[in-house]
């Protein structure tokens, strides 16, 4: 059964996405049947679902918010911006319930009742117009229809249906539940014990119920299996209780056909409901709710895609292991070893590309939280603040999207916190009161690029400045570019105790945020305009689990620089190195002069085999934007690596990001490029890590 | 681990040895027992550190026990070993010279170690088990990483 609660709990994640991106088009204006059907096909699986747990709270609610979207549904009431702010809290609220449920936590009922008490008032509005009357919503517990009726349920279960851990006995008891039944079993197709397949399937149970729900109520209970069992539900013919009201009992002999498709029932439904009238938008809403039930996609454990993950990047290694071998055998390219080998190369890599994409998942999932955060921020700062979203759909490894979350949370907070001004401080400049925040995720060169723009005041340079001196970041007298300025925030103990607001001051500052960006590989730029606002630029790797690799060696030692941050290799020449002191030294390129870095010397690996003007000279680029010249020993190619965790077993390491095994086996280290560029600013900057650092 | 709750308790243990002494983990946290293959140095890492290698896949740092216990370094060859054990949730390699015996005891054998070991060799000694006139020290794992190994560098 706790397998069951956390699937219909995974399953309301799922639907409240659904439900609050579903708003949020209505809100944006795109109001057809299609979009407020999957808004009411949200709220109304979660009731179901909630109904099955015994979640009355959380059913009550979900009915009120249904109630309310039926009438929308039904075109009985307009999703007028005040309904659909309404709309949008509910939605919250829901959230709030379904998180609460899980947890096995109580909600404060003033809030649900505060929203179900705004849902009455709306419904009574409505009321006013004669047509809508029916539509009004009851308060708080549905309305129980008192009319007594008995349903035929019979059920045949297939062997799928006890395959995915469902049991019987508790949908029947759960069939119980709604009001007086009797069960009967048909055990005629029971085989023999010799003919038995154990995990077969061969009862059928047929249950006779009087209750006062009607056939949604009763199938509803089924919602989870009716793929995979056979059900038939319809009102038993000989029972009389006619003289109620002609017209809905006529209705009703339709219903009372068995249907065994969803789809067909909400057909039904809708026929009855708007007999008199009939309306287009609910033609369309049962052809939007058939489309939907086709649906070739699975679940599966995500700890089943992991060990394919792994089997794959094991799969890869020993792929190099044997290639490296048939090299050292000598081989011929065009030998039928060489030729199947490299087919087997194209295979695996076509394999791991699969599996890659198998874990994909749009960016959605994180961009939908956001929303929510923005109402509730301009709420908290009283700013007017209208989020843009694009690209929502763009895919990237799931191991991404779990780490994505934070920072983009935090940048949102600062944009509006910091970035936006008040209204009238807005109004003043001539910009329109309500500021804007644009949230976008794109595809580029192989990564994924996350933008966070607003509109807002831009960053106060002189401020940030003073700031930074104030607390000892940068020299009094430092001459510093707009973009030396800009970059100033990221710098650790730039947020603190003064500029701690509510809301993005949490004692984190956006050196926290760049330092979980680059923990997965990532950089974060700002590009900031005063008056026109700020965009800070987010680029991530697609997946955290393989890396384009430079492979070096330096000091016996294989290492691999991650490509992305190498912007060009080169042979310096003597003349062209500069010692600054007797530790370090720059290189004269094109013009100007980048410090260089002797990686063996950094991660003290001992002296380097070759003098410098024999060693190989990477110009890389670290995520803040600062060059460095990396000197190693040779370059030895270019390959993907898979990157291996040394922090699961060990704990991190100073200057390596990640480890890899090579094709002969051997684990080599992959270079954490900031870290090592940023040893040549620390070493200028403090004391305290010269002495670290050098090794002379 | 926990010899001091259970008094009379049938221990299973794998003893090895360092130099000429021999030591004893509890088997439960051993996890294979593999030949040396060489490590990859890790950077800036604690002496006993001999680096990483590669367990199928998984990158396992591995410890170098004689250093660990302030004793000379090992120098690997082909007969030496590396006893791969659980420590909490992270596999870690012991370099020792050689898997020795594995003892089935009662734990009232187990004496206390006596006061005079040193800081850190007491740390990570449970107590000592004469077995055929040799003494075999009983070491606890949880104490053989480094305890700042959670922190970040």
């Amino acid at each position: 059964m706790a397998e069951i609660r956390e699937v219909f709990f995974q399953e309301c994640e799922e639907q409240l996405g659904e439900l609050e991106s579903g708003l949020l088009r209505m809100e944006g204006g795109k109001k057809d049947a299609e979009t407020v059907n999957a808004v009411f096909r949200a709220v109304h699986s979660i009731k179901g679902g909630a109904g099955i747990f015994a979640l009355d709270g959380l059913v009550r609610f979900a009915h009120v918010f249904e109630t309310s979207l039926d009438a929308i549904r039904s075109g009985k009431m307009q999703a007028e911006p005040h309904v659909m702010a309404l709309l949008l809290r509910a939605a919250d609220v829901l959230m709030d319930l379904v998180r609460a449920a899980r947890k096995g936590e109580a909600v404060a009922e003033t809030r649900t009742q505060d929203l179900v008490a705004e849902f009455s008032a709306l419904a009574a509005d409505g009321g006013a117009k004669p047509a809508a009357a029916k539509a009004a919503p009851p308060p708080a517990p549905p309305v129980p229809q008192v009319r007594k009726r008995t349903w035929i349920i019979r059920l045949t279960p297939k062997a799928a249906l006890y395959a995915k851990a469902n049991e019987t006995a508790l949908l029947l008891r759960e069939l119980l539940r709604l009001g007086e039944a009797e069960v009967e079993i048909d055990t005629s197709q029971l085989p023999t014990l010799a003919d038995l397949d154990p995990e077969g399937a061969y009862l059928t149970w047929t249950v006779t119920l009087t209750t006062d729900r009607d056939a949604s109520a009763v199938r509803e209970v089924f919602e989870f299996v009716e793929d995979d069992c056979e059900l038939e539900v319809f009102e038993r013919p000989d029972f009389n209780f006619f003289g109620m009201d002609a017209p809905e009992r006529q209705a009703e002999a339709i219903e009372a056909v068995p249907a065994t498709v969803k789809a067909e029932e909400v057909h039904v439904q809708h026929d009855v409901e708007t007999a008199a009238s009939p309306h287009p938008v609910d033609v369309m809403a049962a052809q939007a709710e058939v489309s939907s039930s086709v649906s070739a996609t699975i679940r599966v454990d995500l700890d089943r895609v992991d060990r394919m993950i792994d089997l794959v990047g094991e799969l890869v290694i020993t792929e190099a292991m044997l290639n490296q071998r048939v090299l050292e055998a000598g081989l011929a390219r065009t030998s039928a070893v060489a030729m199947a080998l490299e087919e087997l190369e194209a295979l695996t890599r076509e394999i791991q590309d699969s599996v890659m994409a198998i874990r994909a998942q749009p960016v959605r999932s994180v961009f939908q939280r956001m929303p929510r955060l923005v109402r509730e921020l301009a709420i908290q700062t009283s700013k007017q603040v209208r989020l843009i979203m694009e690209g929502e759909g763009t895919e990237v490894d799931k191991t991404v999207i779990e780490r994505i979350s934070d920072p983009l949370t935090h940048m949102i907070r600062n944009a509006i916190d910091h970035g936006l001004e008040s209204p009238a401080a807005r109004l003043a400049a001539g910009k329109p009161a309500e500021g804007l925040v644009r949230l976008t995720a794109l595809h580029r060169s192989g990564r994924i690029v996350i933008e966070v723009a607003d509109d807002g005041a831009g960053i106060n340079r002189p401020v940030v400045r003073a700031k930074a001196i104030e607390r000892g970041l940068v020299g009094p007298d430092a001459q510093l570019t707009d973009d030396e300025i800009d970059n100033l925030i990221f710098l650790p103990g730039f947020s603190t105790a003064a500029t701690i607001s509510d809301i993005s001051g949490r004692g984190v500052g956006m050196d926290v945020v760049r330092r979980s960006v680059q923990a997965m590989g990532g950089r974060i730029s700002i590009a900031s305009r005063p008056g026109q606002g700020s965009t800070f630029t987010l680029s991530l790797p697609l997946t955290l689990a393989v890396l384009d690799g430079m492979v070096v060696k330096t000091s016996e030692q294989t290492l691999i620089i991650p490509l992305g941050a190498v912007l060009e290799t080169l042979r310096p020449n003597t003349a062209d190195i500069y010692p600054l002191d007797n530790r370090s030294s720059v290189l004269a390129l094109r013009g100007g002069y980048v410090p260089i870095v002797d990686v063996a010397e950094v991660l003290e690996f001992g002296q380097r085999s070759s003098v410098p003007d024999q060693s190989v000279a990477l110009l890389v680029e670290s995520e803040g934007g600062s060059r460095a010249i990396l000197l190693v020993d040779e370059i030895q190619g270019q390959r993907q690596v898979v990157i291996k965790s040394i922090e699961a077993n060990y704990r991190a390491v100073y200057g390596i990001a990640a480890a890899t095994v090579m094709g002969d086996g051997h684990v080599a280290l992959i270079l954490d490029v900031d870290a090592i560029v940023s040893v040549t600013r620390d070493s200028a900057r403090t004391d305290l890590s010269r002495s670290n650092l050098q090794v002379f | 681990m926990d010899v001091s709750s259970a008094n009379s308790e049938i221990r299973e243990l794998i003893a090895f040895r360092v130099g000429r002494q021999e030591f004893s983990i509890n088997i439960m946290s051993v996890r294979e027992i593999r030949g040396w293959t060489s490590a990859t140095m890790l950077p800036k890492a604690p002496r006993y550190i001999r680096g990483v290698i590669n367990l199928r896949g998984a990158v396992l740092p591995i410890i170098d026990f004689a250093v660990r216990l302030g004793l000379p370094a090992t120098e690997p060859t082909a007969r030496n070993v590396i006893i791969v054990v659980q420590i909490q949730q992270k596999q870690i390699g012991l370099l020792v010279d050689a898997v020795s015996d594995i003892l089935t005891l009662n734990s009232n054998k187990i004496q206390p170690t006596p006061d005079i070991a040193s800081d850190t060799v007491s740390s990570f000694l449970r107590g000592l088990i004469p077995v055929d006139g040799r003494m075999i020290s009983l070491i606890a794992l949880d104490n053989v990483l480094p305890a700042d190994s959670a922190a970040v560098v």
